[in-house]
Parts: structure tokens; sequence; C-alpha cells
């Protein structure tokens, strides 16, 4: 049986107790919360912090509350399922439901946070390994090694930024609340990321994550999130392409976000894409022109369970789809 | 080990009773279930989240015992396929498991089961789909599902006919 | 009255769909397996794997684990040196590495320590220096001359390059036969590898007594095999050694044969004096592996002009790993069972497996002939067409025969392949879809044969294969004691069933003990679909013995001779006059004061005129065969290359039912399992490395995935079989493979020659980059 590496757990029931006992044991701690990443990749032996610090007794931080003047604001420890199950999500931020019920399992959305979620540690096909197998192929950049085997001649390593939620919640423009020792500060999710496998978000060590909040989409917002995978369950995305467009009156496209994930180690924003569809009808060729630039956009590795070229020429199609299902129902 | 962090001694409430013993604060609660209480019904596939073998009840809520800490389900309620007979009387999930043939070499029965139940809570008259979907993190090698589906739907018939009748 | 002679009024527990006996354990999660186990002061193992493909152990230094607190023993290679393995003609396996390392993952040293965490810690320190060797990936390259820096896997092998077994056989004049045919079919297939993936994690507890008397608990399909292989590799005899297999959590042929942990378990409890309990991790479970065969298949197959088989010749290699396994049966069955399935007039067969540096292969549920059934039954596809043939009613005319033989000697019984061909083809409304659903629809068929048991034991010996004891108590319990292993298809319940039937009692009134070798007499192991037919009959003949010595009893107190006593309900009485009765009880009673103690013995030995008389005729014979036809309707995204499988319609000739339910829950199950191996298992590799030895990339399919499966049982009468029952454990399977390669050459117009047909080979299909495997043939097989 696979077991995790020895360790303190600390249970936090407040943001400062969490955030001072972070600060106290510096580098030794991570913090906790639903632990379906972090367990799996500590008993594979990819971290092995002194001290774990438990985020799940903070109930402050497991409410959603809407509000239809400023939007949503999302407790970082509100599991995936209770996102799933909460109306307001569904009603005005449908992408938002549709990729947390993709995630995983029913159990898995039971358990993980969307501020897990949203904190996924990056993964790669020579990453999530177990130990032994690790030393057996050669240790890699992102632990342990000084070699991205995935892009042999890269000095940052590749792994996949494979979150479902994190391109919708770009789609949607969050501000995520970061806590740390001295004080608060906010960060647009575009700033939160950096396309960097081995520190793929700008989360000091000792800051949490408490917040996320949505703002309220523009009237006539369409959204939809669509994920490329090989089984129908547990899967995590092979590429995933959240889509968000708002028409005036008229039906004139006045804003449009596609963003990709899977695909770098940060989620993608494919402006090019964006900027074809604004001020059009929304049409379908217009959405197989904006698919186009997707592809041309997206550039995958050979990191994941499909090859590299599936995984390139699936940008087209599912970027197509996905904006045919934000653009059917306007015709 | 020596290095081990010393042991928590804690009370756990596993089938409506407690339980106080001594465990690491690293022990999943699939260890201690398995290893402490010698509640030995839930299984165990890859210890990764990975299976769904592992699924018990917490706090009303499915959940993968490999990849929760005992030391995070103290003051909480843990259900495992031991406490779903009551007084030797099969929970409906079971006997239609039982009847149908639902259970082959049985691995995955605990997990499924809890899945199954958990469903059954909230809705006694799943459709087909809606039964997939619920028990999706669940893997079996042996049945093909298909006695599975069935057995669920079976019991979600019996439990509303019994609270007709 | 005569043991076969025994006649019967209604059965009343054959053919009923009763709960299986051993169900109340499984859902209540009562049933203990291995790794439920804990005795006290049990140490826990771990088994240090080798990182290298290829290399040679140049020193092992261990003192540094040996001193980390709560280490209690290592082991290694020099510790353990007897070799073993499966076949008799293949002992090369040791429990550790010896001088070499064949695979990533191969045992080099075990540790024992008071916790799973510390064996674990300590396993990280010992200090192995290796000289890597290069490493040989596929059969291409174990095919290559070995050069001058080269090394043989396997230095001492006796065959060239890295060549484990070759075979040759022909059947008939095969030149004259392709001389007859009309039409030539010539086509190159691949089959990748892939593994059985049973939940269970293999666990093996070992206790040894202070009188050196050892018990070994394993999650094993073949208890008596591991009791050979223990007594040998341990030194020790097989009567100080107690087997005893445990419910086992889902085999498929991944627990059939004796492996480290197992003998490391119980060479550590005598070493300790403890009890020692190793379990493997999921990845391990891909390292120990005897998974499906990686096999490229050549085929070529002449047609007269009526559309009969004038001839047939099937090549086959095979991608065997590092070590023999069961492979050398593996490379015979990939040519064996053809013809059973089909009437050919001449049948040649070439078989050849390499080692390579991987785990090593060995049976999965199939064995051996599900490889090339999915090229035989995709070439027939293609056949069917050219010829402007139905799919179904083409294979149903060229079916083979009930009571005929095979052109390669083997001896078919009962045969209900024509009828399951045409169960499937009326559900589904075959012949009105086929050719005509819109484009990105499909719907294929593929029919299979498989064995009951094999006819000879893997290593020679004249005794049965399979042994029972039924016994009843007075107060009218009854115990069977076999030595079958239940891996979730139902033995125990089968035994159960087989014994109630015949004292006609409740089921409920009997109980099983299985697979303990102190206890059981032998059962060969649950393997080659052979329990159902094999202990079926041995538990049949114990009963009757029992029966035979009640009736007399019975016969006397009612005043009527032993052949007019009916067991039926818990009841002995006159057939004739049903009114006239004893109890079962009471009738047991009477014979215990009669006779003493009431036990009987049983065993079948399969009969000796199954096959021919030529090297490797071994292989393939068995007392009976069981059908199967398969209709699989797909759904083709052509944009995604995504094939999802709507539905799956198996129908499976499995002698008579003896429990409906649980035959078709193997139907199920095998529908389940060809429908991964189809679409999304494989065994992948990079560099040296398994690619993805765990649950979440290596892809088995979820309950999303799988379609509603549509079991039939279709029934004859095999007259050898237990009550009439054949098998349904494994020949289910082989027709859903090819039957959904053929449903999705229906949706897409183009053939796809390899497995699993992922969304990436059906795109490269559809932009006919990916015709059909052209492969130059890799070394001139020597023509027979
Ligand atoms: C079999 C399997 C399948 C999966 N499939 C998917 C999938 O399809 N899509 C997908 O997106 N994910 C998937 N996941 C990953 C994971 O389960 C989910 O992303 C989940 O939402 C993570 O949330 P968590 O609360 O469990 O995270 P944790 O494991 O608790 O934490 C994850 C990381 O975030 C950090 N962290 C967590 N919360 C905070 C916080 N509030 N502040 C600061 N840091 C924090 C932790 O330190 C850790 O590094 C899968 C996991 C498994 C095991
Ligand atoms: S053991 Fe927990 S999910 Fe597999
Ligand atoms: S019954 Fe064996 S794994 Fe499900």
């Amino acid at each position: 049986m696979l077991r995790l590496p020895a360790f303190e757990f600390q249970p936090a029931r407040s943001v400062d107790e969490a955030v001072t006992l972070l600060g106290e044991h510096g580098d030794d701690a991570l913090p906790v919360a639903g632990g379906t990443d972090l367990y799996a990749n500590m008993k594979l032996g990819l971290f092995a912090p002194r001290v774990v610090v438990g985020l799940r007794s903070i109930t402050a931080l497991r409410s959603i509350r809407f509000d239809p003047q400023h939007g949503l604001r999302i407790g970082a420890l509100c599991s995936l399922d209770a996102i799933v199950r909460e109306p307001a999500v569904a009603e005005h931020y449908p992408a938002l439901a549709q990729a947390a019920a993709m995630v995983g399992t029913p159990e898995i959305r039971n358990m993980g946070t969307i501020g897990g979620n949203l904190c996924l540690e990056t993964r790669c096909n020579y990453f999530n390994q177990s130990a032994e197998w690790r030393k057996a192929m050669g240790y890699c950049l992102k632990r342990d090694g000084n070699l991205c085997r995935v892009a042999l001649h890269s000095d940052t390593c590749k792994a996949i930024n494979a979150s479902d939620t994190a391109p919708v919640m770009h789609a949607y423009d969050a501000r995520l609340s970061l806590v740390g020792p001295r004080g608060e500060r906010t960060v647009n999710i575009r700033e939160f990321y950096q396309n960097d496998g081995a520190h793929a978000n700008v989360k000091r060590a000792d800051e949490i994550l408490t917040e996320i909040a949505l703002p309220l989409p523009a009237r006539g917002t369409r959204s939809s999130y669509r994920k490329l995978r090989l089984r129908k369950a547990f899967d995590f995305p092979l590429l995933g392409v959240a889509v968000a467009v708002a028409t005036d009156a008229g039906g004139s496209c006045t804003q449009a976000r596609i963003v990709l994930n899977a695909v770098g180690s940060a989620p993608l924003e494919v402006e090019a894409a964006g900027a074809i569809l604004l001020g059009t009808h929304l049409g379908e060729e217009i959405a197989a022109d904006a698919a186009e630039e997707v592809f041309k956009a997206g550039k995958p590795l050979e990191n994941a369970n499909a090859s590299l070229l599936y995984r390139k020429r699936m940008l087209r199609v599912i970027a197509q789809r996905t904006l045919e299902d934000v653009i059917a129902p306007l015709r | 080990m020596s290095i081990a962090p010393s042991k928590i001694l804690a009370t756990l409430r596993v089938n409506g009773r407690d339980a106080t013993l001594a465990f690491h604060p690293h022990a999943t609660l699939l260890e201690v279930l398995r290893e402490e209480l010698r509640l030995t019904g839930t299984k165990h596939g890859c210890e990764l989240g990975q299976c769904g073998a592992c699924t018990v009840i917490v706090d009303g809520t499915p959940v993968l015992s490999c990849l929760t800490l005992a030391a995070e389900a103290i003051g909480r309620s843990v259900e495992t396929v031991e406490g779903l007979a009551v007084d030797g009387t099969l929970h409906p999930v079971q006997r239609a498991f039982l009847e149908l043939g639902a259970a082959q070499c049985g691995y995955c029965t605990p997990g499924f089961l809890n899945a199954a139940v958990h469903l059954l809570e909230k809705n006694l008259e799943p459709s087909e789909a809606e039964i997939r979907d619920a028990l999706a993190g669940h893997l079996c090698r042996c049945t093909g599902y298909t006695k599975i589906v069935e057995a669920v739907a079976l019991a979600g018939r019996r439990m509303r006919a019994s609270i007709d009748g | 009255m005569g043991k076969n002679g025994a006649s019967h009024s209604g059965s009343h527990v054959v053919g009923a769909p009763l709960p299986r006996i051993d169900g109340y354990a499984k859902v209540t999660g009562a049933a203990i397996f291995a790794d439920d186990m804990a005795l006290p002061r049990m140490l826990f193992g771990k088994l240090l794997r080798s990182p290298h493909a290829h290399a040679r152990i140049l020193s092992i230094d261990y003192a540094r684990a040996l001193r980390i607190p709560g280490v209690v023993a290592i082991a290694i290679g020099s510790d353990l040196p007897i070799r073993y393995g499966i076949l008799p003609s293949a002992q090369d396996e040791t429990v550790f590495a010896i001088d070499k390392v064949r695979y990533v993952g191969e045992p080099v040293a075990g540790i024992v320590a008071e916790d799973e965490l510390t064996a674990q810690t300590a396993a990280a320190l010992v200090d192995i220096r290796y000289e890597v060797l290069p490493s040989v990936m596929s059969i291409d390259a174990a095919l290559l001359d070995v050069d001058g820096n080269g090394e043989k896997i396997h230095p001492d092998s006796r065959r060239d390059n890295n060549v484990h077994k070759e075979v040759h056989l022909t059947f008939g004049d095969l030149d004259a036969g392709f001389a007859d045919a009309t039409r030539i079919f010539d086509d190159e297939y691949f089959f990748e590898g892939n593994t059985h993936a049973a939940l269970e994690e293999h666990s093996a507890v070992a206790s040894c007594g202070a009188d050196g008397k050892l018990t070994l608990w394993s999650s094993t399909q073949t208890p008596h095999y591991l009791h050979r292989v223990a007594s040998a590799v341990l030194e020790l005899p097989a009567s100080r050694i107690r087997i005893i297999a445990p419910p086992v959590g889902g085999g498929f042929g991944g627990k059939t044969e004796p492996v480290a942990h197992e003998l490391a378990a119980a060479y550590f409890s005598r070493k300790t004096g403890r009890p020692v309990k190793f379990t493997l991790s999921r990845e391990e479970v891909f390292y120990t592996h005897r998974g499906r065969h990686p096999v490229r298949i050549h085929l070529r197959t002449g047609i007269r002009a009526d559309g009969s088989i004038s001839a047939c010749r099937v090549q086959t290699w095979l991608d065997g790993g590092a070590y023999g396994s069961y492979g050398v049966a593996t490379t015979y069955y990939t040519g064996a069972l053809l013809p059973v399935t089909y009437k050919m007039g001449a049948y040649a067969f070439d078989g050849c497996r390499v080692y390579t540096n991987k785990p090593p292969c060995g049976p999965k549920r199939g064995h051996g002939t599900t490889q090339p059934r999915y090229a035989f039954e995709s070439q027939l596809d293609e056949i069917a067409k050219e010829l402007g043939l139905d799919a179904g009613a083409y294979r149903a005319a060229i079916a083979i025969d009930p009571y005929s033989r095979t052109v390669n000697h083997l001896r078919v019984t009962s045969c209900g392949l024509r009828e399951a061909l045409s169960a499937v083809s009326e559900r589904t409304g075959f012949s009105d879809k086929h050719g005509k659903l819109a484009p990105g629809r499909g719907i294929g068929l593929a029919a299979s044969a498989y064995l009951c048991g094999a006819g000879l034991p893997i290593y020679w010996n004249p005794m049965p294969h399979s042994g029972a004891i039924v016994k009843v108590d007075r107060g009218g319990g009854v115990t069977i004691f076999c030595g079958t292993s239940d891996c979730g298809q139902g033995s125990q319940n089968m035994l159960a069933v087989i014994v109630a039937e015949a004292l006609g009692v409740d089921v409920l009134d009997v109980s099983v003990c299985s697979g303990d070798t102190d206890l059981t007499p032998v059962d060969l192991g649950s393997y080659s679909s052979r329990v159902t037919f094999m202990a079926g009959n041995a538990a049949r003949s114990a009963a009757l013995d029992v029966r035979e010595r009640i009736a007399v009893v019975a016969g006397a107190e009612l005043g009527i001779a032993p052949e007019r006593c009916a067991f039926e309900n818990g009841r002995v009485f006159d057939r004739k006059n049903p009114d006239r009765a004893l109890s079962f009880i009471d009738a047991a009673r009477a014979t215990e004061a009669r006779f003493g103690t009431l036990a009987g013995v049983g065993s079948y030995t399969p009969p000796a005129d199954l096959h021919g008389d030529f090297k490797g005729s071994g292989v393939g014979p068995s007392p009976a065969y069981s059908y199967s036809a398969c209709v699989a309707e797909v759904e083709v995204d052509f944009e995604t290359g995504e094939v999802r499988v709507e539905r799956i319609v198996l129908a499976h000739d499995c002698g008579r039912a003896l429990n409906p339910r649980i035959v078709e829950g193997q139907i199920e199950g095998s529908a389940y399992m060809g429908m991964g191996e189809a679409l999304m298992e494989e065994s992948a590799f990079r560099n040296d490395l398994h690619r993805i030895p765990n649950l979440l990339d290596y892809k088995t399919p979820t309950i999303l995935d799988t379609p509603r499966i549509d079991a039939i049982v279709i029934e004859t009468k095999e007259l050898e079989g237990p009550y009439g029952a054949k098998e349904a454990g494994e020949g289910p399977l082989n027709p859903v493979i090819p039957a959904i390669a053929n449903a999705v050459a229906d949706a897409i117009g183009r053939r796809i020659y390899a497995t699993p047909i992922t969304p990436e080979r059906v795109l490269q299909a559809l932009d006919g980059t990916a015709g059909p495997l052209r492969l130059r043939a890799p070394i001139a097989m020597k023509t027979t």
C-alpha cells in the first residue's frame, strides 16, 4: 500500500492561523485543502513537507455569495461539487459549472476544492510518477533534476496546467485574493499564473488563496467549456477550451475571450481569436476563423496521454465546438 | 520509524460508534480503518484516488479514504460498508447486489455500495444516466457494470415501494 | 446405480438464477482477502526493483539499509538461487535477480521491517552497482542479430538472437489448398499488449510456526502450482507447506503463476520466525504483469469460389517480455484454436516468441487465442465483403460442425456457434444495418471458440486434473473440499450448485472449502477456463459417490431398489411414488450408521483421445469448446476520431448454464474487458520504462464509457460436462474485439490493422496515412 511520508498535521481554524503556521515553518510547510492533489503527489515522493497545514476547518472560506451588483464571490474552500450545485453559478457562470462537473470523479469533486483546483500542481508524464520510476527514467527539471525531459533544451519546466476551472476563471476575468503574513492582495487571474511549470503561479509559500471574485458578466454573455479526454471520468484534460462572449442588443460581439488549458504551464488566452470575433455577428464561418487562430496559438508538447500531433489537431476541433456552443443559441 | 512524529490520541466516530485510538498524523483514514480498527471491508486498488475502491462516507458525503487523513476525520461521522446492514438485515442496495450478482470478485463492491447508497438517499428514482454519473468514480474489472446499474435501480424501486407501502 | 448412470427427474438448483453463496460476504465487506489479514507480530515486506531494463549486477551492499531501526532482514538473489518458472521448459526466474536484471521493475532485493514505510525507506538505501547493457524493446529489435557488443537477454538460451520459442505446424496439403483457392487474402495485423489490472493488488502473507511448518496465504489463481514452486525454491518438502487461496479480488490470468513477492514472504517468514506480508503497489502490479502479449500476425487465407476456406496460414510473432512465463503455451495458442471455429481445407501455423526487456507477458483471459482471433475475424469480414455475403450468414456457412474433428485433429463435441451467430444477428437486426448505416455509424460481427480447460496438465503426470471430497454432516450439512481458487468467476458457487443438485439439498446447506493444500484435493487452478468442467465433474462424482451409498440405505428403508431413489428438496423418495420418502438428514444418518463416516471422493481426468500425435499437439485440445458470437454498434466522430460503443450484444454457448445469472455476469464482464482492449488499453513504453504504470494513465473503461451490454446465454448439452456445462469465464471476450474493429471499419469505410483503436489511429485511417500494415516479415521463418 502506498503511504504518505511522515509529517506533522496542523489544522488551522482561521485564515490568520493558517498564515501564521505557514509563516512559522517557511519552506517546510504546505497548505492542504481537499488533499486530492497534494496527498497523491506526496505518496509519489514529489513533496515531503515537514508540516502540512490543514485549511478545511476554515469554514469562513466555504461560502458562495452572488450579488447582482458585483457578481460572485467563492470561498477557496468550496468543494467543486458545491459549485456545480449552486444555482447562481449555473445561471450566470455556466461554463464554471460545466468545468467543475468535469473534474475527475464525483468523490474527487466532493473532496476537491476550488482553491486547490486553481493551485493545482502542474502535471507531466515525467513528473507524476513514483520516486522509483523517476529515478529509473532520470529526474527532471521540476523535481530533483536539471533537465526538462519533454523539451531537452528548455531552461524552464514544461509541465502542464491541467486545472479544468482555471481557463474558465480566466475567461470570466476572475480576481484572486491572497492572504499572507503581510496582509491581503488581489491579483487578476492573468497575473496569477506564469508559464513556468516549476513555478506556475505567483502565490508565495506563506500565502493562501482565500477567495475568487468573478465580476458580473456583461449582459448577453454566453460561455462554455469543453475538454478533451480519453475516458468520460477520472481523466484530466488533454486540452481544455473556455469561451465567453458578449453581444449587444443588435447581436454584435462586444467581448470575446477564448482561453486554453493543458497546452502550457499556464492557461493561454488566444487574443487573436477573440479579436476576430469582436464586432461580428458570430456566425459559423467566423467561428472557424477564430478556431484557426486557436490552432495556431496552442503548442502542446509530448507530455500527456495523447500525442502532441493529436492534441494540436484537436485544438481546432474543440475550439470550433466550444464556439458553436455559444453561437448556437444566438441563431 | 524513528523520524515519525508522535501519534495522535483521538476519538473517531465510525458506523455510529466512538473509538478512541492512537494513530500517526500522516496516517490516512484508509490505513486507520483497515489496520487499526480492522474494518477491512474498505478496499484499496491504487491509493492515489484513481479507482474508487476505498470510498467511505464522511459526514454524509462519499470521499476517498486513501486521500483523507484520519486526523481530518476527527469529530466527523465516518460510515463504512460494515455499517450498511442493520442488525443483520442487508441494506436494500446490498440485497440487490447480492440477488443480481452485481458483486463478482467483490473487491470494488464496498466502494460502489457507498456511492449507490448516497445516490439513493437523495434520489430514489434515478435514471440510468444518473446512476452511471453517480458511480463514475469507481472502476470495476469484473462486471462490465451492467448488473451494478441494474442493482441500484432495483434497490431504488424497492425502497420507493417500502416508503409508499 | 452407476456413477455415470445417475438419472435425474427435474433439476432444482441447476439452471436457477440464485444469488451466489459467497455473495453475502462480498456485499457486507466480510470477505477476507489476502491483504485484509493481520497476524500478531507481522512484518511488512518491500521489494527493491531494478531501475534498468538490461544490466549486469556488479555489486549489492545493503549494510546501511540493515542498520535502519525497524529493519529486520534483507535478502538478495544469492539467498534464493533456485530457478523456477510455471512451465517445466522455462525455469528461468529467481525470486531476486542474480547477475543480471532484464526489465525495469524486476525484483533485486527484499526487505522486511516493522512497518511498510520503514521497509520502503530502507530500500532506498540499498546500494547496487550495475553495468548497463543495451536494451531490446521490440519484436524487431529482438530478432536482429545480437552483434559484438550486444548480449542476449538470456545468454544461455539455445536459439539465435533473442528468440525464445519457434513453432511450425502444418495440417493437410497447404500448397494444394492455396492452389485450390480462387482468391487469396493476405494481411498483417498488430495486437498491442495490455494487462489484467484486477482491482485487487497482489498480496501474500506467510507464517512459519515453531514446528517449521509454513502457511502461505496468497491472492493466487493457482494454489497448487504455488505449492510446488514454493517447495522447490525454499527447499522445503511440500508436506511442510500449506498454501491457502483466500477470495481473490480479480485475476483474469494475472495471478496464475508463482511470483517473487509470494516466495519472498515465505522465505522471510521462515528466516525471521514471524508472519510477513507483502502487498504490491499498483505500479508493482504493472511490473509483475504476465499480461497479454503484443502479437504481430500475418494471415494468408485461400478461399474457394463457394466461399469455403481451402487453406489458411497464420504466422505470429509474440513479444514475450523478459521471461518465459506461460509463453511457450501462449505461442502454441496463437495457432491452435482458429480451426476450432471454422472448417478449413489445410492449415499451417508458424509462431515465434521473442524475449524483450519488458515485464514478462503471460496469460490474460483468452490466453494467446485473442490476438489471432482479432486478426482472423477482421480478415473474414473483408472476405465476406469481397464475396458480397452477409458477415453472419457467411460465418454460419463455414462454421465447424458439432461432433467433428478440426483440420488440426482437435475433437469437437457440442457446438452452439450457429445458434450464437443467429442470436446476435437477430437481436440487432445486423443484416439490415451492416453496410447501410449513415457515415460514422457502424455495426460489426465476429465469432470465436474457446477451451474448457487444457487436455494436458502443465507438468506431465498421469494424475487427475481435479479432485473433490464431499462430506455429509449428521445435521444434513454438506461440505465440498476442492483445491479451486475463486477469483470472482463463481467457482465456489458452481461447486455448491453441482453438489446440491446431485444430493437434492438446498444450496445454502452446502459449504465450500477451497484452495487449501492441507485440506483440499488438488485442482490445477483457475486458468484455461477449466474449473467448471474439471472441478465440476470431480465434485459431481464425489457427490454421486455419497449419493450411491445413501441410495442403498434409503432404498432398503423404503423397500425399493437403490436406482429408484430420487433426491430432491431435502428428501430421498421413491421416484414412482414420491410420497414414500425419507428426509435427507435421516437418510444420511442411516447411511452413516450402516457404512461409517459419510464422505465421497471424485476426480476428473480429461479423455486421452482429444488431440493428434505430433509435437505441440498438447496445446489446444480440450474436452469441449465453448462458442461465442458478438455484434457491436459504434458511432465514430470523424473530427476527433473518438469511437463510442453504443451497444454490445454477446451470445455465448456455455453448455448448460448452471447459474444463468453468473454466466451473464461473465459475458458482460468479457464484453467490457474486450471493449477496453479494443479501444484504449495498452502496455505502453517510453525509453525502457512502462510509460503509464497507474490506473489514471492506463485506461480501463469507466462506467460512463461502457455501453449497455446484452448477454445472451446459448445452451447446448455437453455430454461430458457436469450437468452439461462448459465454460463462460474467458471465451466470450474473444469475439468482442474484432466485432468492435469490424464495426469501426463499417462506420468509417476503412480498416484499422492494429489495436487499440485509439482516436489517433481512427484519424490516421480517415486521412489515409495508415494503410494496411505492410511490414516486412522480420525473419525468414523456416517454412514447414
Ligand atoms: C484521479 C484524479 C483525477 C483528477 N482529475 C482532475 C480533472 O479532471 N481536472 C482537474 O482540474 N483536476 C483533477 N484532479 C486534481 C484535483 O483533484 C482537483 O484539481 C481538485 O480540485 C484539487 O483540489 P484539492 O482541494 O483537493 O487540492 P489539494 O490537494 O488540497 O491542493 C492542491 C494544491 O493547492 C494548494 N492549495 C490548496 N488550497 C489552497 C489554498 N486555499 N491556498 C493556497 N494553496 C492551496 C496545495 O498546497 C496543493 O499544492 C484529479 C485528481 C485525481 C486524483
Ligand atoms: S484506493 Fe483510493 S481511489 Fe484507489
Ligand atoms: S466485482 Fe471485481 S472489480 Fe468489481
